[in-house]
């Protein structure tokens, strides 16, 4: 039986028909994207036809309407800034808690308040923030990076911390007898082990921040800057019904995560999945 | 050496647990206290005690905001789930080119929920109408999205084409953890099927079956994005999540004290679905 080693052609049929769901809105997109509002007719194939001639008219005209790079490299900084911070500032916490938390009620309080901040959802904290980051002048891309690292803290000091409890402390202590400070070794000793972890973390904080509206919106809304996806609604009048400049500019929007994605795909993949199995 | 350790611990701890509580802990505490206020969102406010709560409970628009949410919370994550275990099976069965169906099945995931929600609009409102004009459908012949009674489908579909990718993939990799031998001694006792699944493949992901309920249901709870990219909470406020209302009246309708209040009860359902949640499927995986 086990000779044939057939594929599994059932399997192989629902997941074509699988992709197709997947891949029909995108080529949807790209058509759209490259037609002019002339060539688009009420029917199925005026719109879902190839377009006649491939022009970047539509493109050019997206990234002056919504200030593509601006919003592009506000996008960038942000979402570089926080990964680095979460790298830096998530794994460091954690390591101190769950070094002390065994013998020290303070710290396994600690620990336990910041993860229960997972609990917390946005809604409750959106209104009470967008008035504290006013008064703080906080309402702009600074803010937001702040809240960000604070967000996503209680997820990440879970994600470190089940990675730190399986570091044997021995490493630790040989650094401490050659006479290193606490702040030493860990630079030197404990930050390093940690390096599949802060790739899950980075990866899962990237992609969260990359494609988030809310904060933004809720934050930066006065501050006349956008992010990429912010850029996208808050234009969105602006594109009227000139549908093809829309999905000229939705493209654009989603080309850089795209990339990155063909680019480091099984490191997202794993990341991911280390990430949601912890 | 000890003292050089706990000062340093210290040092590192205080700075990043006053961050923590000075914008989660505080605005936490803020939304509670302007729960119980008449706060507009600028100018004087009084306490109003538990009015805002009493109200809540009596406002039609806001007991639509949860019955339209849970009812998408519910049915998208028995959709999510069913479909990607069905998609998890398939892409750890045998098959060509594995590695190229995984990297595709889970770009939706990487994809920017609100340009997915607007790339569905244009769908929703012009192809899948034309489509059903072409061959006859008279149901779908005005846009889903229009219709009060279905455009919940609309946010359904969206929701779970993003959702699927990332729950797929917790399945795979809790398909990953069954040992051959498992189905091996399963043959010989002419286990097949639904019988396969049912008996032996189901029983050992189950962590991993608490773990996706856990998060579809939270996440589809707070849905925002794709409400703001396909409804904006209508027709009809039919698609008006509690998030969507929260930040609409909340934020410019006036009504931060009020929402405030929807908040924290939001919080509260919250924190009561995650905790009921954790029990459970921690009970379940003691039983294995």
């Amino acid at each position: 039986m086990k000779a044939r080693q057939k594929y599994n052609t059932g399997a192989l049929i629902l997941l074509i028909l699988g992709l197709s769901t997947i891949i029909f809105p995108l080529y949807m997109t790209v058509v759209i994207a490259f037609k002019q509002p002339s060539e688009m007719t009420n029917s199925i194939s005026g719109i879902l036809s190839l377009p006649q001639h491939w022009s970047l008219d539509n493109f050019r005209e997206a990234m002056r309407v919504t200030d593509f790079w601006r919003s592009l490299a506000n996008s960038a900084v942000i979402t570089v800034l926080t990964v680095v911070l979460s790298n830096v500032i998530h794994s460091l916490i954690a390591y101190v808690l769950v070094s002390s938390n065994a013998h020290s009620r303070f710290y396994s309080f600690v620990y336990l308040f910041i993860v229960s901040g997972m609990f917390v959802p946005f809604a409750i904290l959106m209104m009470p923030l967008a008035k504290q980051t006013a008064e703080m002048h906080l309402a702009n891309w600074a803010g937001v990076i702040l809240l960000y690292v604070v967000f996503y803290m209680p997820m990440n000091v879970l994600l470190y911390s089940g990675y730190l409890v399986n570091v044997p402390m021995a490493l630790e202590e040989a650094a401490r007898v050659d006479g290193a400070t606490t702040w030493r070794t860990y630079w030197r000793i404990i930050f390093p082990v940690m390096k599949p972890m802060h790739a899950t973390v980075a990866i899962i904080t990237a992609l969260a921040v990359w494609n988030d509206v809310m904060t933004p919106l809720v934050i930066m809304a006065g501050s006349g800057q956008n992010t990429l996806p912010l850029a996208q609604l808050n234009f969105q009048t602006q594109f009227g019904t000139n549908y093809n400049l829309a999905f000229a500019s939705y493209l654009l929007s989603l080309i850089p995560i795209l990339i990155f994605y063909l680019v480091c795909q099984r490191q997202i993949l794993s990341g991911v999945m280390n990430g949601a199995v912890k | 050496m000890k003292d050089e350790k706990k000062r340093t611990y210290l040092l590192i701890t205080i700075p990043i647990l006053a961050l923590f509580i000075c914008f989660n802990t505080i605005p936490l505490l803020r939304g509670v206290y302007y729960s119980f206020t008449n706060f507009r969102g600028f100018g004087s406010y009084d306490w109003v005690g538990l009015r805002n709560y009493i109200d809540l409970f009596t406002d039609a628009r806001v007991g639509k905001s949860y019955w339209f949410t849970f009812k998408l919370a519910v049915v998208t994550t028995v959709v999510v789930n069913v479909i990607s275990m069905l998609m998890a099976l398939a892409l750890n069965s045998r098959i060509p080119a594995k590695s190229f169906f995984r990297g595709a099945y889970f770009l939706p995931n990487i994809l920017g929920s609100l340009v997915v929600g607007y790339i569905f609009n244009y769908f929703f409102t012009y192809i899948l109408p034309a489509f059903a004009q072409m061959v006859g459908i008279d149901a779908l012949k005005s846009s889903l999205l229009s219709n009060p009674s279905a455009a919940w489908i609309g946010v359904m579909i969206v929701c779970a084409w993003q959702a699927i990718a990332m729950t797929t993939i917790i399945y795979i990799s809790g398909l990953q953890t069954i040992p051959a031998d498992v189905y091996e001694a399963g043959d010989i006792d002419g286990a097949t099927g639904w019988k396969k699944f049912r008996y032996l493949t189901f029983p050992l992901i189950v962590p991993f079956f608490s773990i996706n309920m856990v998060l579809s249901i939270k996440n589809f709870l707070m849905v925002f994005d794709q409400i703001v990219a396909l409804t904006k909470g209508g027709p009809a406020q039919s698609t008006e999540s509690i998030s969507y209302l929260i930040y609409n009246n909340g934020m410019s309708g006036g009504q931060f004290g009020f929402q405030s209040a929807n908040a924290v009860i939001f919080f509260i359902v919250i924190v009561a679905i995650s905790a009921a949640q954790m029990k459970l499927s921690s009970r379940k995986e003691e039983q294995l």
